[in-house]
């Protein structure tokens, strides 16, 4: 019964039909008054709301409308926004240091993200196997997961990552003269993209709970009919577990768009040498807060918000030919 | 017979090989915690050259520099403004976002479906869109450098993710309950209230260790709407460190990183189960 949640057309909260094993079992006389809402449940439904209703209002949609009216305007906070048309957008375009910002965003995702997904498959798999221990190294790689996100983390990567420390160190070991990453243009990336996937720990329990319904008589079946290990992972597990393949695809790639405290300490608040680092949010970070370019900096969130929106209708389209769900059709 | 046949082939040469890989990712996975704790305990100047793991004579000067404070402040300070914002986070969340999701999985109201759509797109929505706006808003009430713009968020529903979470889970109490609860004259507050929040319990801790965690660990927040040292939380604590003396207190600033991961640090060991269940549980209904 794996079925994601978030998919358009999805199952509404409540609705009962389309639950699987429910359908008509309490149909009747009642189906159809409870259907119509009466007067009371309304009131009830919005005032239990009435938090969410407000924050939404006054926290997202008001905001974002503001954000659309900001970015077509210059203002730095302190005189009233002047009306420049399109122009924060051409001069987006034409700024050699958004162009790079956008350059190690999409570096940082298009690496990071695929990394990370499959040390997280690859470690659920092998803890998806029945073995004394098993919980503890759950919890164990869980919690990076946790530790990951603070500026904690990013100093100890720093410190891990820099000249004639432990990485260096062993890649002089291995025959490699690289130098540390952190002062390297070229590898600071890197440390970047190893601290996401060192945080593996959050989609591999997804993955766990994904590979653990997966009916054994599948892969009995295949090893009748002969089927090797790489076969049975091809055909069946991956098949399978789309849906939560899916899941932590989607919410993996929003996430990496967003990347921001991590790239700011890693680089000690400067996005890196020669902005190595400049992911797209610090770029945004310091037009609107530090240059007080608040217009520009929400073009960029506009910008921002229609990619991660694209990137998202493209995964949600893409999920018919590869995302198999187990009642069919959907 | 398929089934011995499995039983058997665990016994195998595959158990050494299994716990060989795991032990491996183990390494990998807390070298960095590890390293940590050791390079805490030994002079600044050995911290990035000295490969050794722990110290061969471990000092605690890196932890007695801390009680001096980070530029006059002391640490306490950091401390006890992170976890004002952290649990006030946690009591905004657990009773905010309840209370939507109760609407959402127990109330028949019109338009509820809409907003139900409308919710799981903010969940995808990024932040960066509406920091600019946010900002300008706090800054004409006037109400930066106070903790309410970090905070109003949490009592007004805005974490999509726990909404979710909390749905799931009250769509999977039985339904006859609150039916129940409801001719036995109830009304909605009362079933919310003394039926479904105490069965919730498990949607309702996962929640909140994580927005414990979260609130925790949040940098760009307290960067944006802290400008006081006397306000500052612990990442922006850690931050004045980094400013102040990049190279020459390396002990110091490990030791304050360790001791900012300990409240982390300490919730997931209480309460991992939970954590790891709830993280499991939000991708899949089933």
């Amino acid at each position: 019964m794996t079925h994601i949640q978030i998919s358009p057309g999805a199952v509404a909260p409540g609705d009962d039909r389309s639950v699987p094993g429910r359908s008509g079992s309490q149909d009747g006389p009642p189906a159809n008054a409870a259907k119509r809402p009466g007067r009371g449940e309304n009131l009830a439904g919005y005032l239990f709301m009435s938090p969410w209703i407000a924050g939404f209002l006054f926290l997202i949609a008001g905001p974002m409308v503001f954000s659309l009216y900001l970015s077509f305007t210059e203002y730095n906070l302190f005189e009233a926004p002047r009306w420049i048309g399109l122009q924060n957008f051409s001069d987006m375009f034409a700024d050699p240091r958004w162009r790079q910002s956008v350059e190690v965003t999409s570096w940082y995702v298009l690496i990071g993200t695929p990394v990370k997904l499959a040390a997280a498959l690859a470690v659920a798999m092998l803890l998806a196997q029945k073995r004394w221990g098993q919980s503890f190294y759950r919890a164990a790689f869980y919690a990076p997961s946790l530790i990951g996100a603070s500026v904690s983390a990013a100093i100890v990567w720093r410190a891990l990552f820099s000249d004639d420390a432990i990485v260096d160190r062993t890649q002089k070991v291995l025959g490699f003269e690289v130098g540390g990453w952190i002062g390297d243009p070229e590898m600071i990336i890197y440390a970047l993209i190893a601290l996401t996937v060192w945080q593996f720990g959050a989609p591999m329990v997804i993955f766990l709970a994904g590979l653990k319904q997966v009916p054994q008589e599948l892969y009995e079946a295949a090893e009748m009919d002969g089927a090797g290990r790489w076969r049975k992972f091809f055909h069946i597990t991956l098949p399978m577990i789309s849906p939560v393949l899916f899941f932590n695809v989607l919410l993996e790639t929003i996430h990496s768009f967003q990347i921001f405290g991590s790239a700011y300490i890693v680089s000690n608040g400067s996005c890196g040498p020669a902005d190595a680092t400049l992911v797209y949010t610090c770029y945004l970070y310091e037009q609107g807060f530090v240059n007080s370019r608040m217009g520009f900096a929400s073009a960029m969130g506009w910008l921002l918000l229609v990619a991660v929106g694209l990137v998202t209708a493209v995964l949600f389209w893409s999920q018919k030919r590869w995302v198999h769900y187990e009642e069919g059709g959907r | 017979m398929s089934l011995r046949y499995a039983a058997v082939r665990r016994r195998g040469p595959g158990a050494l090989a299994w716990h060989l890989g795991a032990l491996v990712v183990l390494a990998v996975v807390l070298y960095p915690v590890v390293w940590t704790i050791g390079a805490s305990f030994k002079p600044s100047a050995d911290i990035i050259g000295a490969l050794d793991l722990f110290p061969a004579d471990p000092i605690g000067d890196n932890y007695t520099r801390l009680t001096e404070g980070i530029a006059d402040i002391p640490i306490s300070t950091f401390f006890l403004n992170s976890a004002y914002i952290a649990v006030g986070s946690v009591v905004g969340v657990v009773l905010s976002c309840s209370l939507t999701a109760y609407a959402f999985a127990k109330v028949r109201f019109a338009g509820r479906n809409i907003m139900f759509a409308v919710m799981i797109g903010t969940l995808l929505l990024p932040y960066h869109v509406l920091i600019i706006p946010q900002y300008v808003l706090f800054q004409k009430l006037e109400l930066i450098n106070t903790f309410t713009p970090l905070l109003i968020g949490k009592y007004l529903a805005t974490d999509a993710f726990f909404v979710f979470l909390m749905v799931q889970f009250m769509r999977g109490l039985p339904k006859e309950l609150d039916e129940a609860a409801r001719l036995d004259g109830c009304g909605h507050l009362r079933t919310y209230w003394s039926i479904v929040m105490p069965l919730c319990r498990p949607a309702l801790v996962t929640s909140a260790i994580f927005t414990f965690i979260n609130a925790w660990n949040d940098f760009m927040g307290p960067l944006l709407y802290l400008n006081e040292p006397d306000k500052y939380t612990v990442s922006m604590g850690l931050k004045m460190f980094i400013d102040q003396d990049a190279v020459a207190d390396y002990g110091g600033m490990i030791a304050m990183s360790l001791v900012a991961l300990l409240p982390v640090l300490a919730f997931f060991v209480a309460f991992q189960r939970y954590l790891i269940d709830g993280m499991a549980t939000s991708g899949l209904k089933g």
